[in-house]
């Protein structure tokens, strides 16, 4: 018999304590990721923390400069969301294109940016909109909050709440499919702010990261034929039997080019 | 049988099945459970290849809930696994057979082998103990590349040291010499044809009940043909009286072959469910169907073909080695030498072929048939070697099939087979309207203002399936009958109940049979119900796979009804009081000729089972007959495909913009099921084409292990196909005049679809691009023909 | 320890006695033998467990029961009608041969119940992104396709 115990705290505060009890516990945001972990043995929590009972954990607030998502805000409430598909369409086609409409309908944006899955979209979408991951404790740049493959800046018992991005003047994500999982392969989210020009990449590393060429090509010129020659070095991208570091390292710029193309059209 | 009588017969009714799977009220195996179940968990060998040095189970006998664990000693005394066909090398040696134990003895052959089967109260509780399992392996040095597996150091089997299961060949060596001597061009092509993995969505499953009062045992299973199950588990592997094992097939959730073959599992199970006095039931995990589940293809293959100055095919040379995995899956063996090497014709009048077949083993899970099996492999060597003779000779592909179709029937190929009926050309020239080939240019110049590279491929394909005769399988090897079995039971209302050895995994039998029984007995389609699947019930069954259901067990079903009529018309000559001779069956009813006079066919039913005005001295009462038939030759579906490509060269994406298809089936009897196989087969083919494929690393490691590393094509990732079943040629030698169309397309499409692909990167200098041309394959592929 | 897990299941209030980390699926085929509902990977790849959660095609096998609580769980057993007739879904599913085996068909038709209320579905193409998380194997997909448009129209979406 399973002797895995089940909470479901009414504010992140009794979240908190809950977790701060107890370091086999496992915050449970919608579990998509995480249960297939834990059902082929790669992960044993002995409790799931469910933040389903968090009412303010749900909201989806905007103003003119930022929107504001809570953690446990579903893939398909972000897409749907009239404020976020008129504030910042690319986030909303970021969120209608992550895993499938069963996945969409119960996976969290917290759950994504804490699992800092290397393939997964929200990270580049966070890091390409330079957001602010706000925790119970302290609000976190997206700059500094992807660490590594699965690592996060997130301490032991700290919880995200919601995360803020910014309203850009463009963006767009391009995502280029693994074909089996249909995770990125290779993932580009481009945002311009001003003069400021923003590049994040999924997939292609072991967390998302910025590549300064294309943002400084960029920044001159915000045009699809800026990509045009930016070389992004391989190394240290991942390779797999679905594509070499090379074969993502190409992708890179192409994919950035088409994301332009699309923040322009 | 007279089709201008009829209604039912070609016609696209709505599947008698469909209402238990579409409200969810199917039972599939793992549906099944029994009164006082319990639930196995195997222990599988992480390794390729390893020495078991010791079992530790202990720990997991003290684990809650736990009933009994069983290792390879427990199984020494039984059989192994049999393999069902004989394939003789050149040598004239046979093949070499190690033992496939149930359980691993001491040595495991392939990540995922069976170590240890333990059963418990609950599957949590099995596999919590499964985990307590200690087992301790000596590693050895894995064997996995096929091509090189016959110069590896290391021997899997101490039957075939140099891992050679056979070196068989097939045609006139000589005579290829000689034509290859002469020819006026050689075009060349070596390629891998990639491995497979099944992948039915229902997962391999098993629940095994023994019965203490009768002696008996019931196995519920996810089988293609239980019949077979029975008699191979029952006379090879556990010694167990047939008459005392019955076999059921419930609801299966698609085979593709993957579910012919008699596993370890089930075996283990039937086993144990005697020791341990309760039901036992076992599904598979994903996990384990992508470890354990036999695999398909998997052939490194050489291909030449000479042609003369007008482009005739004189001779082709083919030379393949085929990877069996670790140990000869039950009809292994046959897959890339029979059911390949005889279709290397393929629609042409090739005069000479040879094909010689090294079949090896890995430390990878076992190869066996996958839709088409061996078919694909040939046409694929043949569809792409005519593909790049045509480019090399600047003809037009399909000009140059066409100076090659074989044009006059019966047609006796140099591989063995004879084709009894066939129009090549008239597929070809139908699929080239569907497709709208005079299109082509225009599409291409439209892609190429994209900056994208659009081409065209073509595929002309045959097959031959239904199979088959027994005779000529025996001398080929076969160790079973090919032959299939019917029974008609006419009811004395007269309902009918109709038992067929087919079973049917979503081709939809219930349906099929039910149209031709139902029309040959003048009777509605809610009348006729079929039975399959069941040893107890059906009276014995070779099963489905080859495409032989309709075409084999279909024949033999009408064979028994033609049975039925004909006592039928003795009972109404008596109850007329004319002579048999003056009666016929004519829509559902007996008439005696040239008058009104008549007696509908339930009321000839109902005087067979009341007998009180009855013909008893010279006739039986009761109406059920049975009827085993035996086909004469293969049947030779063939078609034409055509596939447009649209190629993005920055990345290596590829697009199937249009595919079409024109096939001819023979005589179709319910076209909507028809094209619902041909639309099956093409995803399965360009899954093959552009997706599958499966990877081992060198130590013997599966990597494509799940489905988020294995490609399934999903829906968006193909297009509207545009097929069309031609008018066709039928059979010339089964009642029903059918061929067969499970397997067609899955044979016929990968190479339209590489075709396409290296058409559209023939600018570049491309010559060939591997299956599955996979984005990153198809830029590595450009890069390579840049430098 | 936490109050009991209380959900609906078809319509029907049912109180949870499972481990509250028993998956939804599980919980489902075992203990309440509805076992239309399918389980065809163990990755949450396939589909074929798809079911509705309020309303929202979720994949059964990747949900701990715990999860359900308060929450409404529709099954293919439970938009059957009763009396031997079918959702307008299931019929189209039958009357275009949109299913072959069977296997997938359960969690195929949850998750175009769910396309048709809330995705985009006008087009051939839209019906195919809108499946991408459901596999077949058997049909190709397009006559599934062809059944999702006919099921919308007769469900008036």
């Amino acid at each position: 018999m399973s002797t895995v115990s089940y909470h479901r705290p009414a504010s992140v505060a009794e979240a908190a304590r809950l977790l701060a009890g107890n370091h086999d516990a496992r915050l449970l945001a919608g579990g998509q990721s995480m249960l297939p972990s834990v059902r082929l043995g790669l992960l044993a929590p002995t409790a799931f923390i469910d933040l389903a009972g968090i009412p303010e954990l749900q909201r989806i607030r905007a103003d003119a400069k930022a929107i504001s998502i809570g953690a446990m805000a579903t893939h398909a409430a972000v897409a749907e969301s009239r404020e976020v598909q008129a504030q910042i369409p690319a986030l909303a086609q970021v969120a209608s294109g992550i895993g499938d409409r069963q996945v969409r309908n119960r996976g969290t944006i917290g759950g994504s940016l804490a699992n800092s899955d290397p393939a997964s979209d929200y990270p580049a979408a966070a890091l390409g909109l330079g957001a602010t991951i706000h925790t119970n404790s302290r609000a976190l740049a997206a700059d500094e909050f992807f660490k590594g493959l699965f690592e996060t800046a997130l301490k032991p018992g700290e919880i995200i709440s919601a995360v803020s991005l910014p309203v850009p003047d463009r963006a767009a994500y391009v995502k280029f499919l693994q074909p089996a999982s249909r995770f990125a392969l290779v993932g580009v989210f481009v945002a311009q702010f001003g003069k400021t020009v923003r590049v994040a990449v999924t997939g292609a590393g072991a967390c998302a990261f910025r590549v300064k060429a294309l943002e400084d090509a960029l920044a001159k010129n915000f045009a699809p034929q800026s990509c045009d020659g930016v070389v992004v070095a391989a190394t240290r991208l991942n390779s797999d039997i679905h594509g070499s570091a090379e074969y993502r390292a190409h992708l890179i710029p192409v994919l950035t080019r088409r994301a332009v193309l699309q923040a322009l059209g | 049988m007279n089709a201008s009588r009829t209604s039912l017969i070609g016609r696209s009714v709505e599947r008698k099945e469909d209402y238990r799977f579409i409200t969810g009220a199917g039972q599939y195996t793992d549906d099944i459970s029994l009164p006082q179940q319990s639930y196995a968990c195997f222990v599988r060998s992480p390794h390729a290849h390893a020495r078991i040095r010791a079992i530790e189970t202990a720990a997991a006998h003290a684990a809650p809930g736990v009933l009994a664990i069983f290792t390879g000693k427990d199984f020494a005394a039984i059989g192994g696994l049999p393999c069902g066909w004989l394939i003789t090398s050149m040598d004239g040696t046979p093949m070499k057979e190690p033992k496939h134990p149930v359980i691993a003895e001491d040595v495991v052959r392939h990540v995922g082998d069976q170590v240890a089967i333990v059963i418990a109260d609950s599957l949590a509780e099995a596999k919590a103990a499964a985990a307590l399992i200690e087992v301790d392996y000596d590693v050895l040095p894995a064997v996995v590349d096929t091509a090189t597996a016959a110069r590896n150091a290391t021997a899997i089997h101490s039957v075939a040291p140099d891992n050679i299961c056979y070196t068989w060949a097939i045609g006139d060596a000589a005579a290829v010499d000689a034509a290859f001597a002469k020819a006026a061009h050689v075009t060349r092509l070596s390629f891998i044809n990639n491995r497979l993995i099944p992948n039915a969505i229902e997962p391999r499953a098993a629940n095994a009940l023994y019965a203490r009062g009768d002696d008996s045992y019931t196995l519920y299973v996810t089988s293609q043909n239980p019949h077979v199950e029975r008699l191979l588990m029952t006379a090879f592997v556990l010694g167990l009286p047939e008459h005392k094992v019955r076999v059921v097939a419930p609801d299966v959730g698609g085979g593709f072959g993957s579910k012919i073959y008699l596993y370890a599992e089930e075996c283990a199970l039937v086993w144990a469910s005697k020791r341990v006095g309760r039901p036992i039931k076992w599904t598979a995990e994903r996990s384990e169907s992508f470890l354990t589940d036999a695999h398909g293809r998997d052939h490194v293959t050489t291909a030449e073909l000479a042609l003369d100055k007008d482009g005739k095919f004189l001779a082709l040379r083919v030379d393949t080695t085929a990877n069996m995995g670790a140990y000869l899956s039950t009809f292994a063996s046959c897959i890339p030498t029979i059911l390949y090497a005889t279709l290397l014709a393929g629609q042409y009048a090739t005069p000479q072929i040879y094909c010689r077949v090294q079949a090896v083993f890995t430390n990878t899970a076992p190869v066996d048939a996958y839709r088409g099996a061996g078919r694909p492999e040939a046409t694929y060597v043949l569809e792409r070697i005519v593909e790049l003779a045509a480019r090399e000779l600047k003809i037009d592909p399909v000009e140059l099939r066409r100076r090659n179709f074989i044009r006059t029937f019966p047609y006796a190929t140099p591989v063995a087979l004879t084709y009894d009926t066939g129009d090549y050309e008239a597929t070809l020239k139908r699929v080239l309207e569907i497709a709208d080939v005079k299109g082509f240019s225009a599409r291409k110049a439209a892609s190429a203002a994209k900056g994208l590279l659009r081409g065209i491929g073509y595929s002309c394909y045959i097959e031959a399936c239904g199979i088959a005769p027994s005779n000529i399988a025996g001398a080929l090897g076969a160790r079973a009958g090919l032959y299939e079995a019917g029974e008609v039971r006419v009811h004395p209302t007269g309902k009918v109940t109709v038992f067929t050895g087919s079973h049917s995994h979503g081709q939809g039998h219930e349906t099929t049979f039910a149209q031709v029984v139902a029309q040959m007995l003048g009777i509605g389609l809610d009348d006729v119900d079929i039975q399959h699947g069941d040893t107890a019930k059906v009276l014995f069954g070779v099963g489905t796979y080859g495409s032989r259901s309709l075409a084999v067990g279909g024949s033999a079903i009408v064979k028994a009804v033609d049975k039925v009529i004909a006592k039928g018309k003795k009972i109404a000559a008596h109850l007329l009081e004319a002579g048999d001779s003056d009666i016929e069956f004519v829509n559902g009813e007996f008439r005696v000729v040239g008058t009104d006079r008549k007696k509908a066919f339930a009321e000839v039913a109902f005087a067979a089972y009341v007998p009180h005005n009855y013909p008893l001295d010279k006739l039986e009462p009761g109406l059920n007959e049975n009827a085993f038939y035996d086909p004469t030759n293969f049947t030779f579906p063939a078609g034409s495909y055509v596939c447009e490509a649209e190629v993005d060269p920055s990345t290596g994406v590829v697009r199937i913009d249009r595919f079409a298809a024109c096939d001819d089936f023979g005589n179709v009897v319910n076209p909507m099921i028809v094209e619902g196989q041909v639309h099956g087969g093409l995803a399965q083919g360009i899954g093959q084409a552009l997706r599958e494929g499966c990877a081992y690393n060198s130590d013997g490691q599966l990597v494509t292990g799940s489905f988020t590393d294995y490609a399934m094509p999903r829906a968006d990732d193909l297009p509207q196909f545009v097929v069309e079943t031609a008018r066709g040629t039928p059979c010339t030698h089964n009642p029903l005049g059918v061929k067969g169309c499970g397997e067609a397309v899955a044979i016929g499409s990968p190479p339209a679809v590489i075709n396409a692909i290296v058409d559209a990167l023939a600018g570049l200098g491309v010559r060939d691009v591997a299956m599955p041309a996979t984005p990153y394959r198809v830029w590595q592929t450009i890069q390579a023909a840049k430098r | 320890m936490s109050e009991p897990i209380r959900l609906k299941v078809n319509g029907k209030a049912t109180v949870v006695n499972v481990p509250p980390d028993t998956l939804l699926s599980t919980f489902l085929r075992e203990h309440l033998r509805l076992t239309g509902t399918h389980i065809g990977c163990d990755t949450a790849s396939c589909g074929a467990c798809t079911v509705l959660l309020n309303g929202r095609a979720i994949k059964s096998c990747n949900m701990i029961i715990a999860q359900t609580q308060g929450l409404e769980v529709t099954t293919i057993e439970g938009i059957t009608p009763a009396d031997g007739s079918l959702h307008p879904m299931q019929a189209a599913f039958k009357t275009c041969h949109g299913l072959q085996c069977g296997f997938c068909t359960p969690g195929m038709i949850m998750s175009a119940l769910d396309l048709v209320s809330h995705g985009a579905h006008a087009t051939d193409s839209e019906i195919r992104e809108g499946l991408e998380g459901n596999l077949c194997r058997c049909t190709g997909y397009q006559n599934i396709v062809k059944a999702v448009a006919l099921g919308a129209k007769a469900m008036g979406r």
